[in-house]
Order: structure tokens, then C-alpha cells, then sequence
């Protein structure tokens, strides 16, 4: 059901409807909630329109074991999930978890990525899997990988998905659970008085709900602070080219290079500091249309048919906050990068956190604190 | 020769017509025709089935943008036919799906 009337109430309003948003959503209606999700536009800064897909385990958490634990946890929790969004709506988002390879090519860049993963694996007390593999080995799952792969590491706990299924197969699965979708522009104001938050959108049409949750990605840190919050989350541009269809030959994604379901091959992992900036340059895309072609040098005969750039919502240590306010009590902040790969766990054991209010202490590392200590 | 087609020339002052295959089947056209006009003067009602469901799909746009046009031409696969320009005796032919890209496995 979409709404337009002027004034709403529900128990609780989801602001930001990316993949964040709908992931929360689906969950407390899971709980028997009924959700109000207000997204603004499609002239929004959404991250959930031009990610890489990956469901992404190894490396994640190298400088924080409990993020490593969560990333892992929700890989495990992302089959059921994907299952039921299927069985839901019909719509099969492409996941496969069989896997995942990072090739290097330099031995610098192979030590520090296996001397960074034995890292976590003895945080993780020897429960992590991964593996370090030579170019014979690489060649074992990518016959093509071209010469100048010095290695890879392998974690059997990566996969992917296709992220634009996936959003789509969340919307239909809020609509069709009793979900209200609103888009009445971005919401520019944001009060609590008594157990009573009031939140107003750019088209002035007001809604009342009783627990707000900010999931509105880069819109997060104008928000935050609306609520006794802080969202410091900053823009990082990511560039991504996308090829013709061709038949099926990477049976496993890459941190680089990884194959759709359709036959499109996706590249790039580029980084980059450049405001709200969301065009694409041909100098980075260049570089990484390079660098994929000397990981796969079969890739030079492959017809490129476009290319994006999208914002990252980085925090400064690059892990999510999820934090309910103290100073008022109802909202909660919610934002990540690797939205993707934390799908289920917002969907399922963050959703529970809000809807029940049982907050598990080891999340207490993900306050936003750390910033201003 | 355009037989069946739903698409009419315009009145153009007329070259000597060239021959291209499609499909194996002979036809006759305008050295400056695209390989997706040619297709639809031809009366042929499909340049290609889709990689998934093996749809039928014919040239829409006809301004590069829309990939419904792609065919083999020559042997190479997935060439949009609106932007390719017809050539004396083109072995033009349906594209069936993704295109394989070849593997050309000297690891060294
Ligand atoms: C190039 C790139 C590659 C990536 N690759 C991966 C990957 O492989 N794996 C992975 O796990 N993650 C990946 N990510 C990260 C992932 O895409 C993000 O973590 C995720 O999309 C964040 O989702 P979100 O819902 O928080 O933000 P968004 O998608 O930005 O959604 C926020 C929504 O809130 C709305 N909004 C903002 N302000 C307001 C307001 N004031 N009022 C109402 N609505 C508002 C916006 O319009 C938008 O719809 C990648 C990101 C990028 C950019
Ligand atoms: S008809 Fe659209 S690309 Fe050729």
C-alpha cells in the first residue's frame, strides 16, 4: 500500500528504504510491527543501486573481532533468508555461497593479505576459515587467470547475490506483509515529545510513530543529531563497469571481478574520496579494467556496455553504528557499508534488538561513542 | 528482397542493391542499410533469443543503446545490429543466447 494522505501513524517509521531500510522493515513486521518506510527519491544518494553484490567474509573485521563475528554470522543466516524471499515473492536473488577468491598480483600484496587473515583467524581462535593459494591452485577454480596472478586467498564463506533482486524482492515482500511505502521527499524535521516522535518530510506531510529508525545512509548524519545522535558517515566513491552477457565460465566471485547470473561480468573495487560526486572518469576506469584483464587476461575480448559510480556510507573505521539514543529513547541508527552482506542479520537478530529491546552487549563496540572518546 | 516485413522503405534514390545471408537465406539491400534494417526489411522476426529465457527479441531502439539487437555477424557473436553497417555477402545470423567468449588457455 503506497500513502499520500497528509497526516499518519504507525508503531513505527523506518526512515531511508534502501537495503538497510527494508532489511530492518521486513524484520520487526516479522515481529508483528506495522512499519511505515519514508524514502525520498530517486534523486537520493542510494549505495543500494550500484554495489558489487558480494556477500563477503574474508578480511572483514581485521581490526575488530565483533565485526568479523556479525559478518559471519549473517553469511550463515543468508540462505534461509534468500529462501524465503523467494518463496515469498517469487524472486531468486541469485544467491550462492560456495566461496569467494581475492587474487593478488604481487607477492607484497599475497603476504599482507594472508599475514591480515592469519590475524583474524587467531582472534577468531583458529575458527576461520581461509586458505592462501598459489597461481596452480588459482588455476584450479579459474583455468583462465592469467600469469601475472602471483596468488589468492580463498574463504569457502564468501558468495554474492544480485543486489538489484535483492531490493526488489525486500519491496515486494514489505508491500505484500503490510509494509507502507512512502515517498513524500527527503524528512527534514524530526522531533520526540513524550513517547511521541513526529517526523516531517520536504512535502510537508507529517507521520506520528512510537520507534524510529534511521537507516537513510549518507542522509544518517543530517538526521542523527535531530534525535541526540551522531552519524559522522562520509561518501566513498566506488566505480563499476559492467560487460555484455556471456556464457557462464567464473564459477566464483572475486573482490574484483565476479559473473551475474545473466552472463555479466561486473568489475571494480575502485576507492575514492570525491564528495557527493557520483560520475564516472575514464582514468579509474581505465585502471580497473587494467587490473581485471591481468587477473583474467580473457577478459580483453569482452565488450564493456556501461559503467557507475556510487557512494559508499563509510564511517571513519569503515564498521556500522547501531545505537538506540539515550537522550531519546524510541530511536535507533542503523548504517553500515556491506550492507549486502549484513542483510540477514538486520533482517533477523538486529531487527529483534529493536523490536524487543534485547540489545546483545557484545553489539556495544558498534555505539558511535568510539568517535568522541 | 523485402518480402513480408511490416516496414516499408522510404523513397530514396536507390543504389545498386548488395547481397548479404541471413540465416543462410539470401537477400538484397541497400549498401548504406544497418544490419538491423535489413533485418526488418527482410520480414525476419528475430535478431536473437534471450540469454535466460530465450525470448524473441527484434531491434528497438536502433541508436545503440538498447542491446535488443544483437546477432552474429561473420562468426563474431553479440554485434548490435543497428550499428553495424551491411557489407557484400555478410553471413549474418541469430544470436542464441550469451555469447561464448573463447577460451584461450596459454598459461605461460
Ligand atoms: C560501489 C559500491 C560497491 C559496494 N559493494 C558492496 C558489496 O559487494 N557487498 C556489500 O555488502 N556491500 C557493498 N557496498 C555497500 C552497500 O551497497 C551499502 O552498505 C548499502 O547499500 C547501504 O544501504 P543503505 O540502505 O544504508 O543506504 P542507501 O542505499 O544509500 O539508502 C539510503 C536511502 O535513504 C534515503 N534517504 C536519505 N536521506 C533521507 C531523508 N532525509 N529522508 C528520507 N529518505 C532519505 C535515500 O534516498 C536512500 O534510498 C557497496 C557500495 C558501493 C557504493
Ligand atoms: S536496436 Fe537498440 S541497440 Fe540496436
Amino acid at each position: 500500500m503506497y500513502i499520500s494522505e497528509n497526516q499518519k501513524s504507525s508503531d513505527t517509521c523506518v526512515i531511508g528504504g534502501g537495503i538497510v531500510g527494508l532489511a530492518i522493515s521486513l524484520g520487526l513486521l516479522r515481529n508483528g510491527h506495522n512499519v511505515t518506510l519514508l524514502d525520498e527519491n530517486d534523486n537520493g544518494l542510494r549505495a543500494s543501486r550500484g554495489n558489487f553484490g558480494l556477500v563477503w567474509v574474508q578480511g572483514k573485521g581485521d581490526t575488530l573481532p565483533q565485526y568479523a563475528t556479525i559478518t559471519r554470522q549473517s553469511a550463515k543466516l543468508w540462505k534461509p533468508f534468500a529462501d524465503h524471499l523467494n518463496a515469498e515473492t517469487g524472486i531468486d536473488i541469485q544467491l550462492e555461497q560456495k566461496g569467494g577468491l581475492y587474487l593478488c598480483l604481487s607477492e607484497d600484496e599475497l603476504q599482507a593479505r594472508q599475514a591480515m587473515l592469519t590475524k583474524i583467524q587467531q582472534a577468531a581462535k583458529n575458527d576461520y576459515p581461509f586458505s592462501t593459494l598459489d597461481l596452480a591452485q588459482v588455476r584450479e577454480f579459474f583455468p583462465e587467470a592469467g600469469p601475472e596472478v602471483t596468488g589468492a586467498t580463498w574463504c569457502p564463506e564468501d558468495g554474492h547475490l544480485n543486489p538489484l533482486l535483492y531490493l526488489r524482492a525486500m519491496t515486494e515482500l514489505f508491500l505484500k506483509h503490510g509494509g507502507k511505502l512512502v515517498h513524500q521527499g527527503q524528512v527534514i524535521s524530526l522531533k520526540q515529545q513524550d513517547k511521541d516522535f513526529t517526523i516531517t518530510t520536504q512535502n510537508n506531510t507529517v507521520f506520528h510513530c512510537g520507534k524510529v529508525i534511521l537507516a537513510a545512509g549518507l542522509g544518517n548524519q543530517r538526521l542523527a543529531p535531530m534525535v541526540g545522535l551522531n552519524a559522522p558517515v562520509q561518501p566513498n566513491r566506488g566505480q563499476v563497469l559492467v560487460s555484455e552477457r556471456v556464457r557462464n565460465f567464473l564459477h566464483y566471485p572475486t573482490g574484483h571481478v565476479r559473473q551475474t547470473g545473466e552472463g555479466t561480468v561486473q568489475i571494480g573495487d575502485s576507492k575514492e574520496d570525491v564528495g557527493l560526486n557520483q560520475g564516472t572518469t575514464l582514468e579509474t576506469m581505465a585502471l580497473i579494467a587494467s587490473r581485471a584483464r591481468k587477473m583474467f587476461p580473457i577478459l580483453k575480448d569482452l565488450r564493456l556496455v556501461r559503467a557507475w559510480g556510487a557512494l559508499r556510507v563509510m564511517t571513519p573505521d569503515g564498521y556500522p553504528i547501531y545505537q538506540q539514543s539515550l537522550s531519546n529513547p524510541g530511536a535507533y541508527l542503523v548504517t553500515c557499508h556491506s550492507g549486502v552482506t549484513l542483510g540477514a542479520f538486520h533482517q533477523g537478530p538486529l531487527a529483534d534488538w529493536i523490536a524487543n529491546n534485547d540489545f546483545d552487549p557484545a553489539w556495544e563496540v558498534f555505539n558511535a561513542n568510539r568517535f568522541t572518546l | 528482397m523485402p518480402t513480408d516485413s511490416h516496414f516499408n522503405r522510404q523513397a530514396i534514390r536507390e543504389s545498386s542493391p548488395i547481397p548479404v545471408t541471413i540465416n543462410g537465406q539470401t537477400i538484397m539491400v541497400q549498401p548504406n542499410d544497418s544490419v538491423a534494417a535489413a533485418i526488418l526489411l527482410s520480414g525476419i522476426e528475430m535478431n536473437r533469443r534471450t540469454p535466460i529465457s530465450g525470448k524473441k527479441r527484434a531491434p528497438y531502439c536502433m541508436m545503440g543503446v538498447c542491446f535488443d539487437c544483437l546477432v552474429q555477424i561473420n562468426g563474431k557473436e553479440n554485434i548490435q545490429a543497428c550499428m553495424t553497417k551491411v557489407e557484400a555477402n555478410m553471413d549474418i545470423r541469430t544470436q542464441n543466447g550469451a555469447r561464448l567468449i573463447h577460451h584461450d588457455l596459454n598459461p605461460s
